[in-house]
C-alpha cells in the first residue's frame, strides 16, 4: 500500500469539477471535500451528476476542467496512487460471472499487487459474510449475494476511502447493518466514505454530513447533526424540481 | 516494472480461466474458420492447378475474417458484464492492460490458428510444417492483433460493434494480411528467404507501428 498523499490532507478535495457528455452537463463547477474518517451521503433525483462524480473521482471518467486530489494524491497526475487509496462500489458488481467468487477477488488482489491474497481474500469475505460462497461462480449468485462480492472486492487491498454507488441495492437488511461497519473496519481506523443513494433513511442512518446534488453542482450541504429527514425531505424535493 | 508483469500476467490468466469456462470465443472462431476453409475448397478443387495460387489466400481469409470475430468479443465480454470498470479501478497501469488483453488475444488467435493449420493441410495438400510458413504467422498474427484489441476497446462503446470493428478494423489491417498472402505464397512454394523477406520485413514493421501506436491510442480509447 502506498503512503497517503499527506495525512493532514482531506481525504477528498474536489474544485471546480466539470464534466460533459456531448450537450449534457454532468457535473457543473462541482467543489466537494471529506476530512479524513468522515462519511458523506449524497442525495440527489435520478441525471444530477451522482454516478459521474463517483466515476471522476475513481479515475474512471475524465474531467473536462476542475481539479481534485483523493488522500493528498492528485486525480490527474497521480491516477494509479489514488486507485490504491479508494474502493469503489456501483450498480454492477464489475466481476466476471464465469469465475468464482475466489478467482475474481485472487484476480483483483494481483492487479493490486497484494501480499499473503489467501488471507486478504478470507479477511474481506468474512467481513461482508461471503465466506461459504466462495467457492460458487459469480454468475451463480442472488444480486445480494453478488453485491457482498463486490463489496469483499471493494475492501480487499484495505483502501482508506471508500466511493460507493448506491450500495444498498439488492442487499438484504444484515448485508445492510455491514455497511456501517465497513465504515469502521480498516486496518488503519475508520475508513472516509463517499456514498450516493436515493434512500434518505438508510443514507441518513449513517452519514455524519449530507450533501445534496442537483444540476451537477451541490445545492445543499449540512452536518447530519443539524438535518432532520422531514426537513431534508423537503430540500431534497425542492431542488429536484428545479433541477434541470 | 514487477507490478506491470504481474498485471499481464493476471489479465492472460484471468482471459484463459474466463474462456476455458465459457468457450464462447474459441467455439465461434474455430467453427467460422473451418467452414470458410472447406466452403473456400470446395469452389477451387475442382482445378487443382489454382490451389498453389489461391491457397494462402484462402488460408488469410479464413484467419482475418474470423480473428475479426474473436476481437470482437476481446472487450464485448468485459463491457456486457460491467468488469471493464473494474479493470480500470486497479492500480494497473492503462499500457498494462492493453498488454494483457492483446497477449491474450494472441495466445486464442494462435491456438486457433495451430488448430486450422492442419484442416488447411489437409484440405489443400500442402505441408504446414515449414518454419518460414510458422514465422509469417505467428509475425502477421502479432500486428493483426495489436490493432484488434485498440478497435475492439473503441468498437465496444458502439451500440452495433459487430459491425463497427470489421468496417473500423480491416482497412488498417489489408498491408499486414496482403504481406501475409505473399509471404505464405512463397514459404508454401518453398522459395528461398531472399524472395520472401521484403514481405517479412513489411510485417515487422507494420508490427512495430502497429504496438507503438496501438499502445498509446488505448489510455486514451479506453477511459470515458
Amino acid at each position: 500500500m502506498e503512503e497517503s498523499g499527506g495525512r493532514e490532507a482531506l481525504a477528498i478535495h474536489a474544485s471546480g469539477l466539470s464534466k460533459a457528455y456531448g450537450p449534457h452537463l454532468a457535473l457543473d463547477g462541482l467543489d466537494l471535500s471529506l476530512p479524513w474518517g468522515g462519511f458523506l451521503t449524497l442525495f440527489g433525483p435520478n441525471g444530477s451528476g451522482k454516478t459521474t462524480l463517483i466515476k471522476v473521482l475513481a479515475t474512471i471518467a475524465r474531467p473536462d476542467s476542475g481539479e481534485a486530489a483523493i488522500a493528498g494524491y492528485d486525480l490527474r497526475k497521480q491516477p494509479a496512487a489514488v486507485r490504491r487509496n479508494i474502493g469503489v462500489v456501483t450498480h454492477q458488481p464489475l466481476l466476471y460471472a464465469d469465475l468464482t467468487c475466489r478467482e475474481n477477488l485472487r484476480f483483483h488482489g494481483r492487479m493490486f499487487g497484494l501480499k499473503q491474497l489467501d488471507e486478504r481474500i478470507e479477511q474481506a469475505a468474512d467481513t461482508v459474510g461471503l465466506r461459504p460462497h466462495l467457492s460458487r461462480r459469480v454468475g451463480t449468485l442472488s444480486h445480494g449475494l453478488q453485491k457482498r462480492a463486490s463489496l469483499a472486492r471493494a475492501i480487499l487491498h484495505d483502501p482508506p476511502i471508500l466511493l460507493l454507488d448506491e450500495p444498498e441495492t439488492g442487499l438484504d437488511q444484515e448485508a445492510l447493518d455491514m455497511l456501517s461497519a465497513l465504515a469502521s473496519a480498516g486496518e488503519r481506523g475508520r475508513r472516509s466514505v463517499l456514498m450516493a443513494t436515493h434512500s434518505l433513511e438508510r443514507g441518513l442512518a449513517l452519514c455524519d454530513r449530507v450533501a445534496i446534488l442537483a444540476g451537477g453542482r451541490i445545492a445543499f450541504q449540512a452536518e447530519r447533526a443539524m438535518v432532520d429527514e422531514a426537513t431534508l425531505r423537503d430540500t431534497y424535493a425542492r431542488h429536484a424540481r428545479v433541477a434541470p | 516494472m514487477t507490478g506491470f508483469w504481474s498485471a499481464i500476467a493476471a489479465i492472460m490468466w484471468k482471459d484463459i480461466l474466463t474462456e476455458a469456462r465459457s468457450k464462447e470465443v474459441v467455439t465461434a472462431v474455430l467453427a467460422f474458420a473451418i467452414l470458410t476453409l472447406v466452403i473456400l475448397n470446395f469452389a477451387v478443387n475442382k482445378d487443382t492447378s489454382l490451389t498453389p495460387v489461391v491457397a494462402p489466400g484462402v488460408l488469410w481469409v479464413s484467419f482475418t475474417f474470423a480473428g475479426a470475430l474473436g476481437l470482437t468479443r476481446t472487450f464485448a465480454l468485459e463491457k456486457e458484464r460491467g468488469s471493464v470498470e473494474g479493470l480500470l479501478l486497479t492500480p494497473a497501469g492503462r499500457d498494462a492492460i492493453f498488454a494483457g488483453k492483446m497477449l491474450g488475444g494472441l495466445a486464442f488467435m494462435l491456438a486457433a490458428e495451430a488448430a486450422l493449420l492442419p484442416f488447411f493441410a489437409v484440405l489443400f495438400d500442402v505441408s504446414p510444417f515449414r518454419p518460414l510458413l510458422l514465422l509469417v504467422v505467428v509475425l502477421a498474427t502479432v500486428g493483426f492483433v495489436a490493432v484488434g484489441t485498440l478497435f475492439s476497446a473503441i468498437a465496444v462503446n458502439t451500440r452495433s460493434r459487430e459491425i463497427m470493428l470489421p468496417m473500423l478494423f480491416l482497412p488498417i489491417v489489408v498491408p499486414v494480411v496482403i504481406a501475409a498472402v505473399a509471404a505464405t505464397g512463397g514459404a508454401l512454394e518453398g522459395k528461398p528467404w531472399g524472395e520472401i523477406a521484403k514481405w517479412v520485413q513489411l510485417i515487422a514493421v507494420f508490427d512495430l507501428l502497429a504496438l507503438v501506436f496501438s499502445a498509446f491510442a488505448f489510455e486514451h480509447v479506453i477511459q470515458e
